[in-house]
């Protein structure tokens, strides 16, 4: 099977979508002629033509809502914001209308859509190119906010996405674009090429929407983590010694607690590490899910390991990105004797 | 010592807070005085159009000038119907939210032409992105009444399952898109629509509906670039109403320009018509319409009109403006415009009007009966509240499940 980057295997998503269903159209800021940024549309725009794979203008506003009204159309419009720190503008065409379209008209219109954005920091890209805002997605209803760790689950999700009636936010950890990305930023970059979940076949396949995945059995402590820090939370497993027992959520929403639930009571101890800012953020929604669920099980309280309440620093970088060390700690903290 | 005296900041305010304020009568062109250009005319050769206004109807009823439509007999004596059915609409709409039947209501009085017009030079297919106040629309299609107050008074019946403010309507068969609420939005979506519809080699097009005071969004803006960049089939409406609530068109930004104008940054071809004259409107929809199918690109077209009632049921317009200036408008009267021409071709009579008023009167009457058997926002039957968890997405995800299990459902 070959192995490819999480760009390639978005790419592949996307390509084979566009194959399989005349209705998929993809767009967004340098996404046609260039191919993205990213280069996540390579070659599409010249494969498929310049009406189904397209620039915009630089207006989040109206790719999103450009959208809305393709989707209410009939097509199956996948818009890409170039950066998730650029999708404020977007943000009321989301919330207002992608989101509530269906209830609103009791099914009427719908508005299917892929809002794909690339998220996250590590790659010293400052304030405005580094944000995770997936909690000011998981908190509107009617939208399904979805996040993958590897070049495998991109691909399949992203088909899910593609297929899914409903408007579903991609966020693609940038970071993880070329290689997988532990958080020892002062070691040698890895390549996807290295990693067992870059192996990813060349048909169409999928990853269902709300379901999690265990990255690594443990018994000591559950890990609740999504995108880059499903790697920083794995190394941190190593470098302490403990039998951490790690979630890879993929899907915030709906959110699959099932799968939560059955670890937490296993272990009874539970760290959520995110990347983004602590309050407010996904990780306090899962700590109280927790609680609410698991509290006669839990031996500590839950623990988060998150970004500072700061906007995301430039020199500052790796004492804001909440790395191995900080997991770690953590999960030494949760796991102590009392 | 600065040369310069200090600065003072220009807040706009309207001439007729007061009463006898004199009506700014200025871009107010003769009727049959504006050329009619051929559809495929270079935009920058008609930039006038967006500051002179597009007439036919004279003050004594007669079509004037190149845009006058040749129209049947029939189809004027329906439009005049659509007017007078949505004016009875609205007032006895009015009456059932007084009577506490509803929770809110919104009128179009004096801007019925507008909608009313307009419909008729859609096809079917065609998809409106309609702001609240064009339930003409949907009239002028003959959409069962009922249905409307159904949603009027989010009963059991309601399409929409009582979820939204009275006179969001949503009719997706009538080409009529689901109104947000969140003002201007629709713009850009009805772009989109329009660019689908280019995309899949279709031959629909879209109208996209904004107020004067919702052109200052952002939505509005990016729909002109998306209409600008990629030409798709699309009439780009700003019902120019004078009124955002309490504030002027001149704190939308239409003191020293016109709202037509907007258009002629992106290269956008754009009239400026009296929206309170029923032939203007529909020769110049008819127009647009004609350019949006033979893949001519967009067109913006100001409707010039007055809104006579207030906002809302949730707004006394006393506070805010003159009492009198709704009577001072010189724009008239659409539906006795309309009447008057029809008069002056011996086609209708004082008499006629009064008995199509009453028939009009009953048949609404009938249809709000009809609708209260349904059930009102507060008495009879209504959805159960286990609808409330459904269609927030395709399927109900287990914690929506469990919320409604939760409310006792």
């Amino acid at each position: 099977m070959p192995s490819r980057t999480m760009i390639e295997a978005i790419r592949s998503a996307i390509d084979l979508s566009m194959e399989r269903d005349d209705r998929v159209v993809v767009f967004g800021e340098d996404v046609g002629f260039f191919g993205g940024v990213f280069r996540c549309t390579e070659g599409l725009q010249k494969k498929y033509g310049t009406s189904r794979c397209f620039d915009t203008p630089i207006s989040e506003t109206g790719i999103v809502g450009a959208a809305v009204g393709m989707g209410a159309y009939g097509l199956r419009p996948i818009a890409e914001i170039q950066f998730a720190d650029y999708m404020y503008p977007a943000y009321d065409q989301i919330v207002s209308e992608a989101a509530r379209l269906r209830f609103r008209s009791a099914g009427d219109f719908t508005a299917p859509m892929v809002v794909r954005m690339p998220c996250g920091g590590g790659i010293f890209g400052g304030q405005t190119h580094s944000q995770s805002p997936e909690a000011l997605f998981t908190h509107v209803a009617g939208l399904k906010t979805v996040i993958p760790s590897n070049p495998y689950d991109a691909k399949g999700l992203l088909i899910s996405a593609i297929e899914d009636d409903d408007p579903v936010i991609f966020l693609e950890p940038k970071r993880l674009y070329n290689g997988p990305f532990d958080g020892h930023h002062d070691r040698p970059v890895v390549p996807w090429s290295k990693h067992p979940l870059s192996e990813v076949p060349d048909e169409h396949y999928t990853v269902p929407i709300g379901k999690a995945v265990i990255r690594r059995e443990g018994s000591a402590v559950t890990v609740l983590a999504y995108g880059t820090m499903v790697h920083v939370a794995e190394v941190a497993a190593q470098d302490t010694g403990i039998d951490a027992e790690i979630i890879d959520l993929r899907t915030l929403v709906p959110l699959d607690i099932d799968a939560i639930v059955a670890s937490v009571e296993k272990t009874g101890r539970c760290v959520v590490v995110h990347e983004a800012t602590r309050t407010s953020g996904f990780g306090a929604e899962l700590a109280a899910e927790v609680q609410e669920r698991c509290f006669y099980h839990l031996e500590k309280p839950v623990l988060r390991v998150t970004g500072w309440d700061t906007p995301y620093p430039h020199v500052h970088e790796w004492e804001y990105f909440p790395g191995p060390k900080r997991v770690g700690e953590a999960l030494i903290e949760a796991t102590a004797a009392d | 010592m600065s040369d310069f005296a200090p600065l003072s900041l220009h807040v706009p305010a309207p001439p007729s807070r007061e009463e006898n304020a004199p009506v700014d009568t200025s871009r107010l062109s003769p009727a049959g005085a504006v050329r009619r250009p051929p559809v495929d005319a270079d935009p920058q050769d008609i930039r006038d159009l967006a500051y002179s206004l597009i007439r036919v109807l004279d003050d004594d009823g007669s079509a004037k000038g190149e845009w006058a439509p040749a129209l049947d007999t029939d189809v004027l004596r329906g439009g005049l119907r659509a007017m007078m059915k949505t004016r009875a609409y609205d007032q006895r709409m009015m009456r059932m939210q007084r009577q506490g039947l509803t929770s809110f209501y919104m009128q179009c009085t004096g801007e019925e032409a507008v909608a009313c017009a307009f419909q008729s030079a859609l096809q079917k297919g065609d998809m409106n992105f309609p702001t609240y106040r064009q339930q003409g629309l949907l009239i002028a299609q003959d959409w069962p009444v009922v249905d409307m107050i159904n949603q009027i008074l989010s009963n059991s019946a309601d399409r929409i399952k009582g979820r939204q403010l009275p006179v969001m309507y949503s009719a997706k068969e009538a080409g009529f898109f689901s109104i947000s609420g969140n003002l201007g939005t629709q713009y850009i979506q009805a772009v989109g629509w329009a660019m689908a519809s280019a995309i899949r080699k279709d031959t629909k097009v879209a109208a996209a509906w904004i107020g004067d005071g919702s052109t200052a969004e952002s939505d509005f803006h990016a729909a002109l670039v998306f209409a600008s960049v990629y030409r798709p089939p699309i009439i780009l409406n700003v019902v120019n109403n004078q009124w955002a609530i309490s504030s002027p068109q001149s704190m939308a930004g239409g003191e020293r320009t016109t709202f037509a104008a907007r258009a002629h940054g992106y290269g956008i071809p754009s009239l400026r018509v009296d929206g309170n004259d029923y032939l203007a409107v529909n020769a110049v929809a008819s127009w647009a319409v004609e350019r949006a199918r033979r893949n001519l690109g967009p067109t913006l077209i100001e409707w010039v009109t007055y809104r006579v009632a207030p906002h809302s049921t949730s707004d006394d317009p006393s506070k805010y403006r003159a009492k009198d200036a709704s009577a001072a408008w010189p724009l008239g009267d659409p539906i006795i415009r309309l009447k008057a021409h029809l008069v002056s071709r011996g086609e209708w009579s004082e008499e006629r009007s009064v008995q199509l008023e009453a028939e009009l009167d009953q048949e609404i009457a009938a249809a709000a009966q009809e609708a209260r058997r349904s059930g009102t926002l507060h008495d009879g039957p209504k959805q159960s509240p286990a609808t409330m968890f459904e269609d927030v997405y395709k399927d109900v995800p287990r914690h929506l499940r469990e919320q409604r299990q939760k409310l006792g459902y």
